[in-house]
C-alpha cells in the first residue's frame, strides 16, 4: 500500500489543491461571517415578520444541494449574463452566502440567549442601542455562538470539496486526478482524507472544549 | 425475611457502612433515621443489589443478594424500591409506567397488567389519572405513581428511600398516608425517612444510623421516649 | 433584460423524469436514515460498553464521519475499498457513504442526548427487575430519540442534499443524476438545474413539515 509511484511533483500538485481548499474556506468564512452577522442582527432587530424576506432568501442556501447552487450560479453568470468570471470567484461567492445563511442562524441564537433583563439593565444605565450591542450583547452572544461557528467553519471547509463542479481544483479534486493517473485509490484517498482530518479534528475538539467550559459557568 | 450480616461498604476511600447487622421480619415496618451521609440510603440500594458490598452478606428470603449465582433481575421482582427523586418514566402515561415492568419483566398480557395497574393506581388515589403523562402530575402524585409502579410487581418487600424529601411540604401528607395504608395492610417495609411522626406512629421499630454504624435500634415508642445512645439523644433533641 | 432567452418548457417537459429521480433520491435518503439511526444506536452502545476495542471502533467511525467531507466518504466506499477487491455499484457506494455519515453525526448527537437523561432513570428501571438491555430499550432509548428528534430531522435533510453527490461515482438515476444527464442532452443548464433546485426545496420543506407533524403526534408528554 505504501509502495507508491507517486513523485515529488505529485505531492506538490496535492499541496496546491490543499492550498486552494484552505484559501476558498478562509475567504468564504471571512466574508460569510460578516454577512451572517449583518443578516442575523437585522433579523433579530426587525422581528420575524419584517425579516421574512431575508429568512426566505437565506433558507434557500440551506435547502438545496450546494452542488446545485454552484452549478446554477455559474450557469446564470456565464450563460445567462455572459460574464467572464473565474470558477474560483463563483466558488467563493456561493460559499460566502452558504456560510452567511448558517451564520445568521447562529448569530440570532446567540443574541436570543442574552437575557432580556441584562439588556434592560444596560439600557437603564443610559447605554445606547449600539453600546448595549457592543459591550453587553456581543461578548455574551459570542460565548454561545463560538462553538457552533467553529463547527460551521469546519463544515464549510469540508463542503468546499464540491467546488470542483465549477472547475476549481481543490484538494479532493486533485486527489481524484492523481487516482485516475496513478491507479492507487486507497493510498491517495487516505492522504486526502487525512489532510481534512488533521485540520478538522483538533479544531472540532477545541470547539467542544469551549462549549463544555462555557456552559458550566 | 431480610438478614443483613456484618455488611461493609465503601466508595473509594470513603467508608459508608461499617459492619451493619440487622434482621427485618416479614410484616414488620422499620424506619431508619440519621443524618445525611450516615449510610442509611446506601443500605437500601445494597439490599436490592444496585450497589455491591465489600464484605458481609445480605439475605433476602434466604437468597444471598451479592452471590454470583443470584439472578438479581429475578430477585428484584420481590423487592420494590421507591427513591427520593420521583423517577417517573416521562415518555409513558401513568398507566404505561405501571404496566411496563409487569409486561416486559414478568411477561404478563396487556389486559392482565392493566387490571393490576388500575387496581394499584386507584389504591394510591390515582385512579382518574391513568392516561395522563407524569409531567402533568404534582410531585406527590408522581411519587404515589412510583409506589404503585413498584407494587404492581407484587413485591414481598418495599424499600422507601426518603420518598418525601423532594416534595413541597403540603404534598408530604398524601404520600405518607399511602405508606401508612401499606403498613396497615401488612406490607414488610424499610423506610429511610426524616419524618419523625411517621417513624413513631407507623413503624414497629426504629433504627438510628450514625457515620456508617447502626447506633441504636428499638421499638418505636421506646426509641423516642427513652433513647439510649448519646448520638440518638443529640439527634432527636436537634429535631424537636 | 437578458440577451439570453429562457426556455422553461425544455425543462418542464422533462419534469416526469426528474420526479422519478426525486423518488429515487427520497428512497436513498430514507434508507440511509433508517440504517443510519440503527448504526448510530449500535455505535452508542459500543461507546457505553466499556470494551476498549468496541468503543475505539465507534470513536474512529464517529470522528472520521464528522471530520472528513461526505464526498470523501463516498469516494472511499466506491474507489477506496476497491483496493481490497470490493466493488460497490454507484447506488450502493452512495448509500454506504451517506449511511456512514448519518450514523457518525447521529451517534455524536445521541451521546449528548444521553447526558440529558438522569442516571436515576436506569436505576429505577433496573430496580423493577429489568435487564440492562430492557432498561435501555424501554426507558432510555425512547427518551433519547425524543431529545434527538430535531437533529434527526435535520440529518434527514442533509441526507437528501447529500444524494446529489452520487453523480461523482457515476450515479444517474437520482434527481441530480437525471438532471445532469438531461443537461448533456439539451444544454439547458440553468433551466434544468433551477427546476431541480425547486424540487429539492419542496422535498426539504415537506420533510420539515412532516417532522413537525410527527413530533406533535409522537411526543404528547
Amino acid at each position: 500500500m505504501f509502495d507508491t509511484s507517486m513523485t515529488l511533483s505529485d505531492v506538490w500538485f496535492l499541496a496546491q489543491g490543499a492550498w486552494i481548499t484552505i484559501l476558498v474556506t478562509i475567504i468564504s468564512v471571512f466574508f460569510g461571517t460578516i454577512l451572517g452577522i449583518g443578516f442575523g442582527v437585522f433579523r433579530y432587530q426587525v422581528g420575524p415578520w419584517w425579516g421574512a424576506p431575508v429568512t426566505f432568501f437565506l433558507d434557500i442556501f440551506r435547502s438545496i444541494p450546494l452542488l446545485i447552487q454552484l452549478v446554477l450560479v455559474n450557469a446564470f453568470l456565464g450563460i445567462v449574463l455572459r460574464l467572464q468570471i473565474s470558477g474560483f470567484a463563483v466558488a467563493c461567492g456561493v460559499l460566502t452566502f452558504y456560510t452567511a445563511a448558517y451564520c445568521a442562524e447562529i448569530v440570532r441564537g446567540g443574541i436570543e440567549a442574552v437575557p432580556q433583563t441584562t439588556r434592560r439593565a444596560a439600557r437603564s444605565l443610559g447605554m445606547t442601542w449600539f453600546q448595549d450591542m457592543r459591550y453587553i450583547v456581543a461578548p455574551l452572544a459570542t460565548r454561545v455562538a463560538l462553538p457552533s461557528w467553529i463547527g460551521l467553519s469546519l463544515g464549510v471547509m469540508k463542503d468546499s470539496a464540491l467546488v470542483y463542479v465549477v472547475q476549481v481544483t481543490e484538494l479532493l479534486k486533485s486527489t481524484q486526478i492523481l487516482i485516475t493517473r496513478l491507479q492507487e485509490p486507497l493510498f491517495l484517498l487516505i492522504i486526502g482524507g487525512l489532510f481534512y482530518f488533521i485540520i478538522s479534528f483538533p479544531i472540532a475538539r477545541l470547539g467542544g472544549y469551549l462549549e463544555k467550559r462555557w456552559s458550566n459557568d | 425475611m431480610i438478614e443483613i450480616k456484618e455488611v461493609y461498604k465503601s466508595f473509594g476511600a470513603l467508608e459508608v457502612l461499617k459492619g451493619i447487622n440487622l434482621t427485618v421480619e416479614k410484616g414488620e415496618v422499620l424506619s431508619v433515621i440519621g443524618g445525611s451521609g450516615s449510610g442509611k440510603s446506601t443500605l437500601l440500594t445494597c439490599i436490592n443489589g444496585l450497589e455491591r458490598i465489600n464484605s458481609g452478606k445480605i439475605l433476602v428470603d434466604e437468597t444471598e443478594v451479592h452471590a454470583k449465582a443470584t439472578d438479581l433481575n429475578i430477585l428484584r421482582r420481590k423487592i420494590g424500591i421507591v427513591f427520593q427523586q420521583f423517577n417517573a418514566f416521562p415518555h409513558l402515561t401513568v398507566l404505561e409506567n405501571v404496566t411496563l415492568a409487569p409486561r416486559k419483566v414478568l411477561g404478563m398480557g396487556k389486559a392482565e397488567a392493566e387490571a393490576i395497574a388500575e387496581k394499584q393506581l386507584s389504591h394510591v388515589g390515582l385512579g382518574d389519572k391513568l392516561s395522563v403523562y407524569p409531567g402533568r402530575l404534582s410531585g406527590g402524585q408522581q411519587q404515589r405513581m412510583s409506589i404503585a409502579r413498584a407494587l404492581a410487581m407484587s413485591p414481598s418487600y418495599m424499600l422507601f428511600d426518603e420518598v418525601t424529601s423532594a416534595l413541597d411540604p403540603q404534598l408530604v401528607g398524601e404520600v405518607l398516608d399511602t405508606l401508612k395504608l401499606l403498613a396497615d395492610e401488612g406490607m414488610t417495609m424499610i423506610c429511610v425517612t426524616h419524618e419523625m411522626t411517621f417513624a413513631r406512629d407507623v413503624s414497629n421499630r426504629v433504627a438510628f444510623f450514625h457515620k456508617g454504624i447502626m447506633a441504636e435500634i428499638a421499638p418505636s415508642q421506646a426509641f423516642f421516649n427513652t433513647p439510649q445512645h448519646p448520638e440518638t439523644q443529640a439527634f432527636l433533641s436537634n429535631i424537636r | 433584460m437578458f440577451s439570453y432567452t429562457f426556455q422553461w418548457n425544455q425543462a418542464l417537459n422533462r419534469l416526469p423524469q426528474m420526479l422519478d429521480g426525486a423518488w429515487v433520491t427520497m428512497q436513498i435518503a430514507v434508507l440511509s436514515m433508517v440504517l443510519g439511526v440503527l448504526f448510530a444506536i449500535m455505535l452508542t452502545g459500543f461507546r457505553l460498553s466499556g470494551n476498549k476495542i468496541l468503543s475505539g471502533f465507534a470513536t474512529t467511525w464517529i470522528e472520521v464521519a464528522r471530520n472528513t467531507p461526505a464526498l470523501f466518504q463516498i469516494y472511499m466506499a466506491h474507489f477506496g475499498v476497491a483496493s481490497f477487491g470490493l466493488y460497490f455499484s454507484p447506488i450502493a457506494s452512495l448509500l454506504i457513504g451517506i449511511t456512514f455519515n448519518n450514523a457518525g453525526y447521529l451517534a455524536e448527537n445521541f451521546r449528548g442526548a444521553l447526558k440529558a437523561i438522569p442516571d436515576t432513570q436506569t436505576r429505577a428501571a433496573r430496580s423493577l427487575g429489568m435487564t440492562p438491555i430492557k432498561a435501555f430499550g424501554y426507558v432510555i432509548l425512547p427518551q433519547m430519540l425524543r431529545i434527538s428528534f430535531l437533529p434527526i430531522s435535520n440529518q434527514m435533510v442533509w441526507a437528501v442534499l447529500m444524494t446529489s453527490l452520487g453523480v461523482t461515482v457515476g450515479m444517474n438515476t437520482d434527481l441530480y443524476g437525471v438532471t445532469q444527464d438531461l443537461n448533456a442532452l439539451t444544454f439547458r443548464t440553468f433551466e434544468l438545474f433551477a427546476l431541480a433546485a425547486v424540487i429539492f426545496y419542496v422535498i426539504v420543506k415537506l420533510i420539515n413539515f412532516g417532522a413537525r407533524l410527527l413530533a406533535a403526534r409522537l411526543f404528547r408528554y
